[in-house]
């Protein structure tokens, strides 16, 4: 195996001058013959949305496991910030109502954080009412605020969200990635997501990746949406693109649905 | 000690010490839904009392030893994918426990009576077994209080342990240990066929009272404890096998938290 991990810090150099948090280069997976990730280069730095789209089996929850270090690849490097703290939100979690974990215990499964850091984090992604509730109760919407929040309490400077917007209804999606635009301003945390949803998620990311095993496309969610490649993917003749979702409400619903107080 | 010369004092103990250990390690298996996976090495413990029997080593060891391997080798079973998992635990149960059968009748030269061994025997315990289930456990408690936490960030969900740096493997094959170690502990009271029960039924009749995964470990310990005491007061009484009688009395329990409203915990 010819990987090399490494910590490095003094990685400064980018058009932007910005602080890069997470680079590749060229790493390949591989399942006995098949390749599962081909040759993937990628940056992400601080204060920047990038999401990974591609069809499904296309590789995206791997490479997000490759990248976290859970799954060594099979070549390639991978150069992390020294000491760069995580938030994860991994696919599909939910919790069955077998388990008795109310919302403060899931917030705390992993760590030792005390009563106000949870709360905080809570109330950041507007959950804080519901910390004493089971966690089965929740909605698909409430729930994936809650395992945001969750993200938050290392402090991360990166975070890292497979299909985050899973299980929530359509309009809770774009209240959900408008959230996770605000934490990133607010934390200044690069943010490194995955989705297979096109418009919506086009509207509120700064760089697309679009992956099907290789990389067949990147740049500006404009861009790439007129790339013949990510056509030819998405199975979009060029005569049809979809618009990109980019305009703005001019109020937001809470939760609950009544209007949230920062509406314009 | 007077009160454990008698031999129905001595299994309300020991049944007592397997209840408070079977709570708090149910609830895993309960969590884990791996109740069929419990079942599997207990129905394999037979042919551990065989091995303990010829090699003439104490039958818990035994019962722990081939439990283990049990365990492995469904470790072993599921890195392929053409049969199901439910079907692999089905053969290894289904083949352990005609091979215990099988040895201990090979075994010609010993007489044991199959019965106590399937369905339990409150006659059969005696000062050894004692200190085997007090010793091993205080053991499993104390490594499984260790273990909470990191287990239970497992329960919820792998892959975000996981990443948030819980030795996932290891975590789960010391949680194995455990429960061959109860499930040899506790084999001489309740029986081979029946020792997954007291894993499963207590903690299941606790969830309805529980907010938290400690409530529902420590009603598990109590419901197992009042079981044991009922069942075997019982099998004193009406003279039946002590197994059958606690998991009655367990089940009794069960339905009695379920005639009560349902409340949203």
């Amino acid at each position: 195996m010819s990987t090399k991990i490494e910590n490095t810090s003094n990685i400064s150099v980018t058009k932007k001058k910005k602080k890069i948090l997470l680079q590749t280069e060229n790493i390949s997976l591989f399942a006995g013959k098949r390749e599962l990730l081909s040759s993937i280069s990628l940056t992400v730095s601080a204060g920047e949305i990038v999401t990974i789209i591609g069809p499904n089996g296309a590789g995206k929850t791997t490479l997000l496991r490759v990248l976290l270090g859970l799954i060594p690849p099979n070549s390639g490097s991978i150069f992390k910030k020294q000491k760069l703290r995580i938030g994860y939100l991994p696919q599909k979690v939910n919790v069955d109502q077998i388990l008795p974990l109310s919302v403060s215990r899931i917030m705390n499964l992993a760590g030792n954080f005390s009563i106000n850091e949870i709360e905080t984090a809570l109330d950041e992604t507007a959950v804080l009412s519901l910390k004493n509730k089971p966690g089965y109760q929740l909605s698909g919407g409430e729930f994936q605020r809650v395992m945001l929040a969750r993200t938050l309490l290392t402090n991360p400077e990166l975070l890292v969200l497979d299909e985050p917007v899973q299980g929530v209804d359509y309009m809770g999606e774009s209240e959900l990635y408008k959230l996770i635009g605000n934490l990133k301003k607010k934390h200044g945390c690069g943010v490194l997501m995955v989705s297979h949803d096109l418009h919506v998620v086009m509207a509120s990311t700064d760089r697309v990746l679009c992956l099907n095993r290789h990389l067949c496309c990147e740049g500006e969610p404009e861009d790439v949406s007129q790339h013949p490649e990510y056509l030819r993917l998405f199975g979009l003749d060029s005569g049809s693109t979809l618009a990109v979702y980019s305009h703005h409400h001019d109020h937001t619903h809470q939760l609950s649905g009544t209007l949230s107080e920062d509406s314009q | 000690m007077m009160i454990l010369d008698d031999f129905f004092w001595r299994a309300v103990i020991a049944g007592m010490g397997v209840a408070v250990v079977a709570g708090p390690l149910g609830c895993f298996v309960v969590w884990r839904r791996m109740s069929y996976l419990g079942d599997t090495m207990a129905h394999s413990a037979l042919l551990g009392v065989a091995l303990g029997i010829f090699l003439e080593v104490d039958l818990i060891f035994g019962v722990f030893v081939v439990a283990i391997s049990v365990a492995m080798l469904l470790f072993i079973f599921q890195r392929q994918k053409q049969i199901a998992n439910d079907a692999v635990l089905g053969t290894l149960s289904h083949a352990s426990l005609a091979m215990g059968v099988l040895a201990i009748s090979l075994m010609s030269w010993v007489r044991i009576d199959l019965m106590s061994y399937l369905f339990g025997d409150i006659l059969a315990v005696d000062m050894t077994d004692l200190y085997w289930i007090y010793g091993g456990g205080i053991s499993i408690l104390l490594i499984l209080l260790w273990l909470w936490k990191p287990l239970l960030a497992l329960t919820f969900n792998s892959e975000l342990a996981q990443a948030e740096g819980v030795p996932v493997f290891k975590t789960q094959l010391i949680f194995m240990l455990l429960i061959a170690a109860v499930i040899a502990l506790s084999m001489k009271i309740i029986g081979i066929l029946l020792v997954t029960s007291l894993l499963i039924i207590p903690v299941s009749a606790a969830r309805r009272f529980s907010r938290t995964p400690e409530q529902m470990a420590l009603g598990g310990a109590l419901i197992g404890m009042a079981s044991v005491g009922l069942g075997l007061w019982s099998s004193l009484k009406i003279d039946t096998p002590s197994g059958p009688s606690i998991v009655i009395a367990a089940v009794l329990f069960f339905f009695a938290v379920n005639l009560f409203p349902h409340r949203k915990l």
